[in-house]
């Protein structure tokens, strides 16, 4: 990662760092556009339910596996329920898995590569364990927790907090290898710079060199990465829930609505099409944010065009 | 290189050791109980004894060596027994894995799904390689062109829309709509003529496009990166500069030398087919590995979900040696020391 250096020379052009990065960010049309997308479904989500205000649970049998509609704009389930209102409660659940999910992924990922990068001892022994997770074969292994753990977990935290905690968990802790790898990475090079020899100088305790000078000049990848966690655990959510085996139907998200609409696809289209567009939409913004995030923090292409 | 070979096989037993323990420990915490499947009016002493003759009450390292055992030494043989069709010595001792479901040995249930899993997982794969490596090749020799802009909107649409959306998206169109293709698999169906043979074609044509479609999207981009990295390199001016033709540049140089990460990204993606596996065939109802694997998890059937979560670490491991080993081989400038 010797391309890491020109970094700090570019805090000396003219203008500032970040608004450097902005810049660049914004030429991106495909990032600007992802950014908008997905602000756009997120207000949706957060706002929707304060003026769309009919309950996602409510049924009403008089009016099931309806089209869409005026009154209706998404249609009605096969139980009356309120396709719209539940696309917008399940778009809240499906997006908060996938931050925290993301969270957790990138604190894990970059406190194993940290350390790994920092301390020559524990480099061998934590790559190795980065190894091992990469070979798991982690859709069969998700699917197998779920289903053993999720009753626990109901009984001891109640059904919804119970599969949320265990589902962004599983996928959390099973995510942060690629930013373990690249963090470690550049920690090994930046360690080697002058700032931390003078800082090891200076006397800074070691926890003090890692996170706080190191760890600011490892942020550009950790936020790609981040951004595109998050994209991940929404599908990985949505994928294990349209195998039945994420949250129950009682709790919509947009994976668990796609499942239990593929049982009335020449009734109820429409029904797989909504969810199957927000998760896709959401998916596709985060990728191209990510893509114009990337490109703006590498110092390589920054200043190119 | 066969040191690093078998420096690399000696490293995969500790990990494979590892992974099949993880995988071995996490289900045995399972719940889940062999008998609670069986009508209610069985007595529990009789109930007791199904357990104990399934080997679910002895204790946990007990029940791994065991299994373990199974795993590599005996199933493989009955395989290989199946495979000849002629018995080996031993044959009686050896005790399968058995599924307590369907109270067969797991090996013969693997056997019987794999064929539907590898013809269209499989094939959708190929597809997806042979559509990804022109277009990505195009891409990079056109960079910035219409084409390389409209595939590189195509090759994002394709990695961020689910494979399972796309899936039920196809049927709705193609199944529901226009009445084109069947939209359940029928796995029993035998291609004996030419009608059943293009009924087996029309029951591909969904699963294998949707998969190959999201396989390409993946590789076309990578294949574009590599491409665009050897364009520029001294080694493509020289052969221009002997005055070669741009076609043989191209084909000949380029994207040989391209070509070298991109086998190695198809090897490591091979095991993938298998995970990939379990949601596809959800979508389409073929009766693969996957399936197995589902209804294994939900009948909470410990040995055969064990045993296919394994194999497919063992894939996992096996070919990221072989994608290792690849790449030494065509790229002569990799010794491994």
């Amino acid at each position: 990662m010797a391309d890491l250096a020109p970094r700090a020379s570019d805090m000396s052009v003219q203008r500032p760092y970040l608004v450097e990065v902005w810049r660049q960010f914004a030429r991106h049309r495909g990032a600007v556009l992802g950014t908008v997308v997905f602000l756009a479904i997120v207000l949706t989500v957060v706002i929707g339910p304060l003026i769309y205000t009919v309950r996602p649970a409510e049924t009403n049998v008089r009016a099931r596996n309806q089209s869409p509609s005026i009154e209706r704009p998404f249609g009605t389930d096969n139980l009356g329920r309120d396709l719209l209102a539940q696309n917008l409660a399940g778009g809240r659940i499906s997006l908060a898995v996938g931050l925290v999910a993301m969270v957790i992924s990138i604190v894990v990922g970059t406190v194993i590569g940290q350390l790994a990068g920092f301390y020559p001892r524990l480099d061998g022994p934590l790559m190795r364990l980065t190894d091992l997770f990469l070979a798991l074969p982690i859709l069969p292994l998700l699917l197998v927790a779920i289903m053993l753990f999720r009753e626990a977990l109901r009984a001891a935290v109640g059904p919804q907090t119970g599969i949320f905690l265990l589902i962004v968990l599983l996928i959390g802790l099973t995510s942060w290898m690629n930013t373990a790898r690249v963090v470690r990475g550049d920690v090994l090079a930046i360690k080697e710079r002058e700032f931390v020899t003078a800082a090891e100088a200076l006397g800074s305790s070691s926890d003090r060199i890692m996170w706080l000078h190191i760890l600011p000049n490892v942020l550009s990848p950790i936020l790609v990465s981040a951004s595109l966690g998050v994209a991940r655990a929404i599908i990985t959510e949505s994928a294990l829930s349209f195998l039945g085996l994420g949250f129950p139907s009682d709790v919509p998200t947009w994976g668990r609505l796609l499942f239990d609409g593929k049982d009335y696809l020449s009734i109820t289209p429409m029904r797989v099409v909504w969810p199957g567009l927000f998760i896709s939409l959401t998916v596709l913004s985060i990728n191209f944010m990510g893509d114009g995030l990337r490109d703006a923090l590498d110092p390589r292409l920054r200043g190119r065009t | 290189m066969r040191r690093y070979l078998l420096r690399r096989l000696l490293v995969a037993v500790p990990t494979l050791v590892a992974i099949s323990f993880i995988i071995f420990a996490v289900l045995d915490l399972a719940p889940g109980d062999p008998t609670g499947n069986l009508p209610l009016t069985i007595p529990p002493e009789v109930r007791d004894q199904i357990r104990r003759s399934l080997g679910a009450d002895d204790p946990f390292l007990v029940k791994y060596v065991k299994w373990a055992r199974q795993f590599f030494v005996y199933e493989p043989i009955s395989v290989l027994e199946q495979a000849i069709g002629r018995d080996l010595p031993g044959k009686g001792q050896r005790v399968r894995i058995v599924s307590w479901q369907t109270r067969s040995p797991v090996a013969d249930l693997i056997v019987q799904r794999m064929p539907q899993t590898l013809w269209v997982v499989g094939l959708a794969y190929i597809f997806g390689i042979l559509i990804a490596v022109p277009v990505g090749v195009i891409s990079a020799y056109r960079q910035y062109s219409w084409f390389d802009q409209l595939g590189t909107l195509i090759a994002m649409i394709g990695f961020s829309v689910p494979t399972f959306f796309m899936g039920l998206l196809a049927i709705i169109v193609f199944s529901v709509q226009l009445r084109w293709l069947p939209s359940i698999y029928d796995t029993t169906l035998v291609v004996r003529d030419w009608p059943s043979f293009v009924q087996q074609f029309k029951q591909m044509v969904m699963p294998v496009t949707v998969l190959a479609f999201y396989n390409a999207s993946q590789l076309s981009r990578f294949m574009r990166a590599t491409m665009l990295d050897n364009l520029h390199q001294d080694y493509a001016r020289t052969a221009r500069s002997k005055g070669l033709r741009e076609r043989e540049v191209v084909l000949g140089h380029v994207l040989r030398n391209s070509l070298i990460p991109v086998v190695t990204l198809i090897a490591l993606g091979i095991p993938t087919i298998f995970t990939g596996a379990i949601i596809t065939e959800q979508i389409f109802r073929v009766n693969g590995l996957g399936d197995l694997l589902i209804r294994g998890i939900y009948n909470s059937d410990i040995p055969l979900v064990q045993t296919i979560t394994f194999m497919f670490a063992v894939l996992i491991v096996l070919f990221n040696i072989l994608a290792d080993v690849a790449y030494g081989w065509l790229d002569p400038r990799i010794r491994y020391g």
